[in-house]
């Protein structure tokens, strides 16, 4: 789970890290009065959305004056702010943070991250701050300091002293580096982060240190324990399907294509994506309907999969473990029972009472394609695809 | 032979009252696996299945024997069993469980090393479907039915597109030593490279079929193990040709975060180190078959 930079900000400064003075707004009127709050003479305006680039897009406003700031405010809340980590949809800016502007003497880098091949929680330093993590390894990679940390021990205070001298900092600010460091592995431990960013952290001509911007990724599987950090969720920047899907306990992504896919196991659901492609076809998503397959999941799928208006075929593809195929295939045809279906169906059983459930279907009275193995499954889903959209322009030219 | 389990192997079942580890504990001594106990805290010294359930694990290890368990307990509770099997004794742990905290995993794993390596437990998972040798005993989930024994191992991280590369090959009349599923987690307890040193030594297995994923640096370190240290053929498929990068795809562990960690990077990888790679999912079993017949 993301959350906003704001977000990030809050919960990090609590663990020590230093962040410069701000406030949230969700409108013009609440930014210009949080000038008066932060004091100074420049501020930046800076919108609130799950995604990096914001700075070149126009999401990131330096103003000097509160008129300046009621502008910004105004051009970015209510707009969708397209960068380049985001589609070509981009995101909704709803809330705003407002900063008092920084002087800054030199940018650096610091990063966590969940290691999965030291299995070690690792921080990933740079004093070639301001750019993105990845062309900062493509660039400068002599530049990066990396540290795994040993999870029984924890991060000592030399290891903090070794990235800071490492960056080559002045003695100076050492002490704030390493508690800044320090703070940054206390909030990924302590909240069961996968990932903490700080891009960049500055020295200022003033002598101190800030984290001018914040990002904060956490482990879904830990939110049982975290219900501070659930409160965090955003739902305004997720893809709309994707929130329908994760609040009925399905695993769906929303891709470009025009194939509806329902499928058990991620695995499965990948490897039939991958055929599809391989038969000509572009999958509209990622659904894994999981291990259990009843009849309530498959009917939320089908709904879920059908909300799409460029879903022009479906095909589903279980492999019944655990469960049976005749209980799928009843599943499918209470679903079917309920749903418009405007769409051709193409449907694969495989595994446990595989027959029972391919006669379930045929005599269910809907027009479902039956198919044998993957391979004839994703053929005869492109080939269904093709026939209903060709049906579809002759359609509409008569 | 096979690898990690046969028909004497001494199972417990951790989580064995809850209602998924008491099904699938049936399914499991349908299928001929010798499971001796359960543990289940609190309810040490009743019966479940006819089978004497224990408050601890170093309890029903000392009372029956086992050396492995599988492990169905519940997320929040699970990483506290792994460790517990591990300071009894237990050999190989199976653990089913989805949804454990990647830091959870950490600790696990560092815990592990505390013993001596001729001491330490092998771990297999969790959210991984189990361990099969046809024919001789399962410990997991999956549909004992779909394999037959026979030449090929097989290790993958999803359960059920293992099924569909079993009853691919079961339909060539193809068989298979073992499948180990090492689940869909990012951090796990064994990796590819693990499982194919096991079947590299398995005097019944002569063909390696290995299912990946995108994600992580797992793949691309078997490879460099098949360079290196295998003289059996090995055919591979990775799934998530289509996968956007950035995005998780169901399983915890398959986003593309680095280089090599997309399909085409590691099909790429895979190809260099000799890997028959399938170039579809519905080739899985012809794709190793062929290396048999070579």
């Amino acid at each position: 789970m993301d959350i906003h930079e704001y977000q990030a900000k809050e919960l990090l400064a609590r663990f020590g890290v230093p962040i410069p003075r701000g406030g949230l707004a969700y409108g013009p009127e609440q930014a210009a009065y949080r000038c008066h709050e932060i004091g100074g003479d420049r501020w930046v305006v800076k919108a609130q959305i799950h995604a990096g680039g914001r700075g070149k897009a126009g999401g990131v406003k330096l103003c000097r004056s509160e008129e300046e700031v009621i502008e910004a405010a105004e051009a970015m809340l209510g707009h969708r702010l397209v960068t380049a980590q985001t589609t070509a949809r981009g995101k909704l800016v709803n809330r705003l943070y407002v900063e008092a502007a920084t002087d800054v003497a030199k940018e650096f880098y610091l990063g966590l991250v969940l290691d999965r091949r030291s299995e070690r929680v690792m921080v990933v330093a740079s004093s070639a701050g301001g750019m993105e993590i990845e062309e900062i390894s493509h660039k400068h990679p002599g530049s990066l300091i990396r540290l795994a940390v040993d999870p029984g021990a924890g991060m000592k205070a030399f290891q903090a002293r070794e990235v800071a001298f490492g960056l080559g900092l002045d003695a100076a600010h050492i002490a704030q580096m390493v508690e800044t460091i320090m703070g940054c592995y206390r909030a990924f431990r302590d909240l069961d982060a996968t990932m903490v960013e700080i891009n960049p952290l500055v020295t200022t001509t003033d002598g101190s240190l800030l984290a001018l911007d914040a990002k904060m990724s956490f482990d879904d599987n830990a939110l049982f324990r975290r219900p501070r950090i659930s409160e965090l969720r955003d739902k305004s920047q997720e893809d709309p399907r994707e929130t329908r899907a994760t609040d009925r306990g399905l695993s769906y992504v929303g891709l470009e294509g025009n194939i509806g896919c329902i499928i058990n196991g991620a695995g499965l659901a990948m490897a039939t994506m991958d055929m599809i492609k391989h038969a000509g076809g572009e999958p509209a998503n990622f659904l894994d309907i999981g291990g259990g397959a009843t009849p309530e999941r498959v009917a939320k799928a089908f709904n879920l999969v059908l909300s799409d208006p460029h879903v022009e075929a479906i095909l589903v593809n279980i492999f019944a473990g655990i469960n049976r195929c005749d209980w799928v295939a009843k599943g499918i045809v209470q679903a079917l029972q309920k749903v418009d279906m405007r769409v051709p169906l193409v449907v694969r059983l495989a595994g446990t009472h595989v027959d029972e459930g391919r006669r379930i279907l045929a005599e269910s009275g809907f027009p479902v394609i039956s198919a044998e193995h993957l391979s004839d499954a994703a053929d005869k889903v492109v080939e269904a695809w093709r026939r209903h959209r060709a049906a579809a322009t002759q359609g509409a030219a008569a | 032979m096979s690898i990690l389990l046969d028909q004497t192997t001494r199972v417990i079942v951790q989580g064995i009252t809850g209602k998924i580890g008491s099904f699938h504990a049936q399914e499991m001594i349908q299928y001929g696996t010798r499971v001796v106990g359960g543990v289940t805290p609190g309810k040490g010294g009743t019966t479940h299945l006819g089978l004497p359930v224990f408050n601890s694990v170093r309890d029903a290890v000392k009372a029956t024997g086992a050396t492995a368990s599988i492990v169905f307990v519940p997320p929040p509770f699970a990483a506290d069993s792994l460790m517990e099997a591990a300071d009894a004794g237990i050999r190989l742990c199976v653990a089913i469980t989805d949804g454990i905290p990647a830091q959870d995993m950490i600790h696990v794993k560092r815990y592990m090393r505390r013993y001596k390596e001729h001491k330490r437990m092998r771990l297999v998972g969790p959210n991984c479907a189990g361990v099969i040798s046809p024919g001789k005993a399962m410990m997991g989930i999956m549909p004992g039915h779909i394999y037959i024994p026979g030449p090929v191992g097989i290790v993958g991280r999803s359960g059920t597109l293992g099924y569909e590369a079993a009853a691919q090959l079961k339909a060539l009349g193809v068989g298979v030593s073992t499948s180990v599923g090492i689940g869909g987690d990012p951090i796990n307890g064994s990796s590819f490279k693990d499982a194919l040193a096991l079947f590299e030594t398995d005097p019944e297995t002569k063909a390696v079929l290995m299912i990946g994923e995108i994600g992580g640096p797992q793949e691309a370190e078997a490879a460099s193990f098949v360079r290196e240290n295998m003289k059996k053929p090995v055919a591979a498929y990775i799934a998530g040709l289509t996968a956007p990068k950035g995005r998780r795809m169901g399983h915890a562990g398959a986003i593309i975060s680095a280089f090599g960690e997309s399909a085409d990077e590691k099909v790429e990888i895979l190809q260099e180190a000799g890997v028959a790679v399938a170039p579809n999912p519905a080739e899985l079993g012809t794709t190793v078959s062929r290396l048999l017949a070579a």
